[in-house]
Order: structure tokens, then C-alpha cells, then sequence
């Protein structure tokens, strides 16, 4: 081989070196800028892994009115729904069992079997309808209390149901690697999951979706001394971001500015959004669905390993989707879903009809758990207390 | 004309090459080997080794860190021989929590780590100490011995002095591929945003730096190695040929050049300085500064974007849920 073949076989070996890269899409991309010029803040899709944000099912039939006899004349015993029009309360039930009954549901709990006993609709005796009217409180509480992340979209069941009993984006506590030994124990981190992107960060970002966990970790005063959050806390403040970002399918400038990103001013406006989105996910845990513990049964999946309900986070409504299902709207059909029944002025202690009260205490999450008499409860209590105790560790 | 390629080409054979006699080296070991493949890239002469109390003490603690972690990240998935590969990566062997603060914490939550850094720190120091003693003992100056100890201050800060200043071993760095780099994330963010440290800054310029003075000698030496331009620290009293070319060169494109002997000191400075800005950098976050981009904020030279009308829910109207 002559001297200038073989500086012509080096550099065609060379050249095929950035194939190594491994873990660059290919594809065409689709960039949208989002804030001021070189401050990277834009967002980039792989149109090849764009995902579909889904079409909901059309409305069982439009409303003509809102007007007419009203539910509570014929069916006495509502608790949620009864200040509407019988036919719009015949309309969400037909509506709601669409969004949230499985098509392969076994034939006796097919369409309004699956919460209701035909032989007496106003029978509590299946869970699934118990369950049902704390999730209609939750939907209203939502849509009239938490515009500052809902919006005047706001959400229906089908936000997060999507034609399952279940919504397939669920989280619940997992148990605790034993902290004596180091055989089997990663610290809760150094695993490559999905929930922190593939990162070694801390992996279990869900235990900031139920309690008061700060999230704030940056100093917020030039000098020490202003802020608790140690360096782990802010690896798991990172790992929360990672978490919410990937059920959002944006990355940080979606929020962030990078040039600060603790700092409002210069933050875009769905920071605030989000904010408020995680306040809202934390009292839907607390206040709606915790409470149910007692209420779904064991063995049929309606409880994690722990005996904690299933409970939200951001992808359980959002799943990729900046806006869930793309921004749609299901409220004009469903015009219910977007005030407050009755059943919120009647009573300061709202869920006296299900399971146990809700106890608002200044220790929040705690006191709602605490109500929850089943022995499994006292375990997410203790998490939840340990997960405190060692936030308020100060550091250094 | 080998000079201009990236491998060796001429390798001279004969007798190894045994060195000087020197102060305090003596009986040392005579055992040589050559390599033809290592003499493409390096010398193709290996040994003689010196190891003396030193080096086989280093090595020792050395190996004694290194067992301890990677028993500890083999360890943490079970035993098992396959997940220990694949996930190698995101193992780590992590520092004691915040709430031991100080203390000596159990085994299992810290206390291997604190082991393994004591060793992993005993086996520098006493490589540090090797390197400036066999520096003497050649009758050499001491050069190598501080470029070390630069990049062993910025290691010590990262895992011992920061964290005892602040209280904790909590604030040290994990033992670990992957942990480390979401440490340095986390870090930045928790501090403000770091790129606004000056003394990061600095380093970077540093580190930057060192890249381009290399660049730059390593090629201009190479470029004048047909006139015997390697031969460069001759050349600082004896300028042949190859020095008055490489340095018109540099007066033609860029209107100044380096002497024979300042392009060494520029780099050596370079590539000290880079640890040791960066050290100092790294030992004021958390200490004295808990927010870099406050402090550029304070000192006139963090840009200014436009507000976007974005406010803190907890400060203002918003404060209400």
C-alpha cells in the first residue's frame, strides 16, 4: 500500500468515527423558539417521535338547554349532581361511562353496571360509585379552583381515564430499600429509569406529588444562609424536573429560562402554570383520592404494593402533551364538570358522604392520611413523615 | 519526517537506556523490556520501574478505594455479576446523608464511603509525595510535583474541605460514573447557576487555554522538526534554524511568538491555574456565595433579558392557594 493510499484509508476510517455517537436522532426536527435569542430557550421535536395527543369521543348527544325539571325531583338522594337538568345528568352519566368503563368489562358490570346496582341505582354498594363521587368532586374542584393551571380548557375523565377504570398513568409508594445494608440498596437513585430520563438522579420524584416537600432549592439570597435545601435536595429537585418535563414531552426552557432558573422574572409564563399544577396534583392525592384507601378493595390492582391508592402526576393528564389531548376542550358538552354542586357550599367538611372526613390540618397530607384507619395507612404516613424529616435536616 | 505523523516512525534498538545515577536510587531495579507496538506511541523501552515504600503503599490504599467502591456498587445490584456491567454507569458508592453532618455514620449509610475516600486521598498524597521525591533525587526541579498538587487541591475541596466547611460530607461528590455528573448539575443549579462563578470562569479560560497553547507548540514543533525543531530547549541559548522559522511564523500570523522557553511556562501555568481557579470556585459556593447569578446580578455583569410578566404565585395575588 503506497504512503498516500494509506493517509486516504485513515481518514476514510476516521470519517466513519461519529458513527459511533450513539444516541443522536436522526430524523427531521422542528425547532420553536421561545424566548429571547441565545438563551437556547426553544423547544425541539423529532417529527419521526412526535406523539398523537389523541381525539376524545364526541359527546353522547349535545345539550339543547340546561334548563328543565331538575335531577334532584327525580333522584332525591344526589349528592353531587342534583342541581342540574335531568337530561344533563342523563347526558354526563352516558358520557362518563364512555370515558371511563372498559369496553372489556365483564358482562355484569358493562355500561352503568359498572358503578350502579340496576336493582338500585342509589345503592352505594359498589366501591367503583363511591369512588365515583369523590372523582366528580375532584373534576369540579379542578375546573373552578384551579384555573391558574386548567385554564377554561379544564378537564373532564377523560383527561385522565381514556376509556380505562384505571388511568394508565398512576403512581403509588414503593417500599423502602432497606437502609441497613448496602446489598440491594441504591439510595432510591443510580437506576436507569424513565421517570428521572435515563439520569442516576433520584428516581421516586412522585413522593413530591402528595404533602409539602420543598422544591425550591436554589439560594435565594446572594450570601448563605437563606435556603434549607442541601446539594442532595437539589438532586432531587432535578429529579422532579426531569419527571415533569418528560410527561410534558418539553424540556426546561419550556419553563425556564437557563440563564436563572429560580428566577420568575425572566421565567416564560407556563412556570406559573406549572406551579400551580403541582399544587393542584398534591391536593387532588390529598384530599380526593388518599381518602379512598379504605374505599377500593384489595386485590384488584386498585392499590399499590404499599396499600396506598393509585394517585396523579403530571402524565397522568398530560401524557407528552404540553396540553392534554391538545389543548381540547370537552367542558361545553359537559357543562357540569365546570361548577361547583351543592355538595361544596353544603358542608366546610366536603367528603362526609365517602369514607372517612378530610382533616385540613396545617401538617396537610398528614392529617387527611391519618384518618384512614386501615393498617396499611400508618406505612404512608411514616413515608410521608420521613420524607419530611429528612428535608428538615438542615444542611452544613 | 517522522515527526510530522501521529505515530512514531524511526525506533532506535540497542542497549535500554538505564539513566543517570541519582541521590537516592540506588540498588534500583534493572529490569527493561521493549515493545515495539507501545514504541509506535511512546518510548518503546518500559522500566526501569522505581515503586520503593512510596509507590507500593499508594498502590496499596489505591487498590484498597477502588475495592471498596466497586464491591459497594456490585453490592447495591445484589451480587449480580450481569447488572453490575449494564449498569456500571449509574452505580455509585454515595456520601453519608446531611443529618450525620460531621460524624462517622454506620457502614451502610456513608461509612464505606468515608472509608474509601480516605484511602482513595492517602493513595494521592503519598503518589504526590513519590513524584516530588524521585524529582530530587534526579537532581529535577520540582515542576511535576506542583502541577499535581493543583488538580489535588481541586479534588481535596470537592471531597473534603467544602464539605467540612459546610458542616457535612452530605455536600461531598459520589463515587460513581454518572452520579458525579448529576452532582456537578445539581451543584450548579443549587448555586445559581455557576457558569456565573468568576472563578469558574477563569477556569474555563484555563482549561480552554491548555487546549490551544498545546495545539499550538505541539504543532509548531512538529511543523520544525525537519530542522531539528525538537531539539527546542537547546534552541533557547543555541536559536538554529528551526526556532527562527517557528518564531517568524508566529510574528507573521499573529505578529508575536512565545521564546523556546516561555511556551513551556505559559502551558505549565495554563493547566495549574485551571484546577486551582477552578478549586477556589468550587470552595465559595455554599461558603460565601450561595448564588452566583445574584452575585453577577450584584456586580454589573449578568445580561438582562426582557421580564416576561411572570411572577412568583407565593409573592404575589396567586399567593391565594
Amino acid at each position: 500500500m503506497t504512503r498516500e493510499a494509506r493517509r486516504r484509508a485513515a481518514i476514510a476510517a476516521s470519517a466513519t468515527l461519529p458513527l459511533l455517537l450513539a444516541g443522536c436522532e436522526l430524523g427531521p426536527k422542528e425547532t420553536t423558539q421561545y424566548g429571547p435569542r441565545g438563551a437556547a430557550m426553544e423547544q425541539v421535536v423529532n417529527l419521526n417521535l412526535k406523539q398523537d395527543p389523541g381525539v376524545p369521543p364526541p359527546s353522547a348527544y349535545q345539550l339543547d338547554t340546561r334548563e328543565g325539571q331538575r335531577a334532584r325531583e327525580i333522584y332525591p338522594e344526589l349528592k353531587v349532581l342534583g342541581d342540574i337538568s335531568v337530561e344533563e345528568f342523563g347526558l354526563l352519566m352516558a358520557n362518563i361511562t364512555a370515558w371511563v368503563v372498559p369496553a372489556d368489562a365483564a358482562p355484569s358490570e358493562q355500561g352503568c353496571n359498572y358503578c350502579h346496582n340496576p336493582e338500585n341505582m342509589a345503592s352505594y354498594e359498589k366501591y367503583t360509585k363511591t369512588v365515583a363521587l369523590s372523582m366528580l368532586k375532584m373534576t369540579q374542584n379542578i375546573n373552578v379552583n384551579w384555573q391558574q393551571h386548567v385554564k377554561q380548557t379544564g378537564v373532564t375523565c377523560y383527561t385522565c381515564h381514556r376509556g380505562n377504570a384505571v388511568p394508565q398513568y398512576n403512581w403509588s409508594f414503593k417500599p423502602d430499600e432497606d437502609q441497613t445494608t448496602i446489598l440491594g440498596n441504591k439510595q432510591g437513585q443510580n437506576t436507569p429509569v424513565q421517570a428521572v430520563g435515563w439520569s442516576s438522579l433520584p428516581n421516586d420524584p412522585n413522593s413530591y406529588f402528595l404533602g409539602d416537600r420543598e422544591i425550591k432549592v436554589v439560594g435565594r439570597a446572594l450570601h448563605p444562609g437563606s435556603t434549607p435545601n442541601d446539594l442532595k435536595g437539589a438532586e432531587h429537585t432535578y429529579g422532579l424536573m426531569m419527571r415533569i418535563s418528560g410527561a410534558l414531552g418539553v424540556n426546561c426552557t419550556f419553563c425556564h429560562n437557563a440563564q436563572s432558573f429560580q428566577d420568575w422574572d425572566i421565567s416564560r409564563l407556563q412556570k406559573q402554570t406549572a406551579w400551580h399544577g403541582i399544587r393542584m396534583v398534591r391536593e387532588a392525592n390529598a384530599d380526593y383520592i388518599q381518602p379512598l384507601q379504605t374505599t377500593f378493595p384489595a386485590n384488584m390492582g386498585r392499590l399499590g404494593p404499599m396499600g396506598d391508592p393509585l394517585k396523579v402526576n403530571c402524565q397522568t393528564c398530560h401524557q407528552a402533551q404540553s396540553k392534554p389531548l391538545g389543548g381540547i376542550s370537552m367542558l361545553a358538552d359537559n357543562p357540569a364538570l365546570a361548577e361547583l354542586g351543592a355538595w361544596h357550599s353544603a358542608a366546610s367538611a366536603p367528603d362526609a358522604v365517602i369514607a372517612g372526613g378530610i382533616v385540613r390540618t396545617a401538617d396537610g397530607i398528614a392529617g387527611a392520611v391519618a384518618v384512614v384507619p386501615a393498617a396499611t395507612a400508618s406505612a404512608v404516613v411514616e413515608k410521608v413523615q420521613a420524607v419530611r424529616a429528612s428535608l428538615a435536616t438542615p444542611a452544613g | 519526517m517522522g515527526y510530522q505523523n501521529i505515530f512514531t516512525q524511526v525506533q532506535l534498538a540497542g542497549p535500554p537506556e538505564m539513566g543517570p545515577p541519582a541521590k537516592d536510587s540506588d540498588p534500583r531495579g534493572t529490569s527493561t523490556v521493549q515493545n515495539y507496538w507501545l514504541g509506535k506511541i511512546l518510548n518503546a523501552q518500559i522500566g526501569p520501574i522505581y515503586l520503593g515504600p512510596l509507590g507500593v503503599a499508594s498502590l496499596i490504599c489505591g487498590f484498597l478505594a477502588f475495592e471498596i467502591i466497586g464491591l459497594n456498587m456490585w453490592a447495591s445490584v445484589g451480587w449480580d455479576p450481569v447488572q453490575f456491567v449494564r449498569q456500571l454507569f449509574w452505580l455509585a458508592l454515595e456520601p453519608p446523608s446531611a443529618e450525620y453532618g460531621l460524624s462517622i455514620p454506620p457502614l451502610a449509610k456513608g461509612g464505606w464511603w468515608l472509608i474509601a475516600g480516605f484511602f482513595l486521598t492517602t493513595a494521592i498524597l503519598l503518589w504526590w509525595l513519590r513524584t516530588y521525591r524521585r524529582a530530587v533525587a534526579l537532581g529535577m526541579g520540582t515542576h511535576v510535583a506542583w502541577a499535581f498538587a493543583s488538580a489535588i487541591f481541586l479534588y481535596l475541596v470537592l471531597g473534603f474541605i467544602r464539605p467540612v466547611l459546610m458542616g457535612s460530607w452530605s455536600e461531598a461528590v459520589p463515587f460513581g460514573i454518572f452520579p458525579h455528573l448529576d452532582w456537578t448539575a445539581a451543584f450548579s443549579i443549587r448555586y445559581g447557576n455557576l457558569f456565573y462563578n468568576p472563578f469558574h470562569a477563569l477556569s474555563i479560560v484555563f482549561l480552554y487555554g491548555s487546549t490551544l497553547l498545546f495545539a499550538m507548540h505541539g504543532a509548531t514543533i512538529l511543523a520544525v522538526g525537519r530542522y531539528g525543531g525538537e531539539r527546542e530547549l537547546e534552541q533557547i541559548t543555541d536559536r538554529g534554524t528551526a526556532s527562527e522559522r517557528a518564531a517568524l511564523f508566529w510574528r507573521w500570523t499573529m505578529g508575536f511568538n512565545a521564546s523556546m522557553e516561555s511556551i513551556h511556562r505559559w502551558a505549565w501555568w495554563f493547566a495549574v491555574l485551571t484546577t486551582l481557579t477552578g478549586g477556589i470556585g468550587i470552595l465559595l459556593s455554599g461558603t460565601v456565595v450561595d448564588n452566583w447569578y445574584l452575585f453577577a446580578q450584584e456586580h454589573g455583569y449578568a445580561p438582562m433579558y426582557p421580564a416576561t410578566g411572570a411572577v412568583d404565585p407565593l409573592s404575589g395575588a396567586g399567593a391565594a392557594q
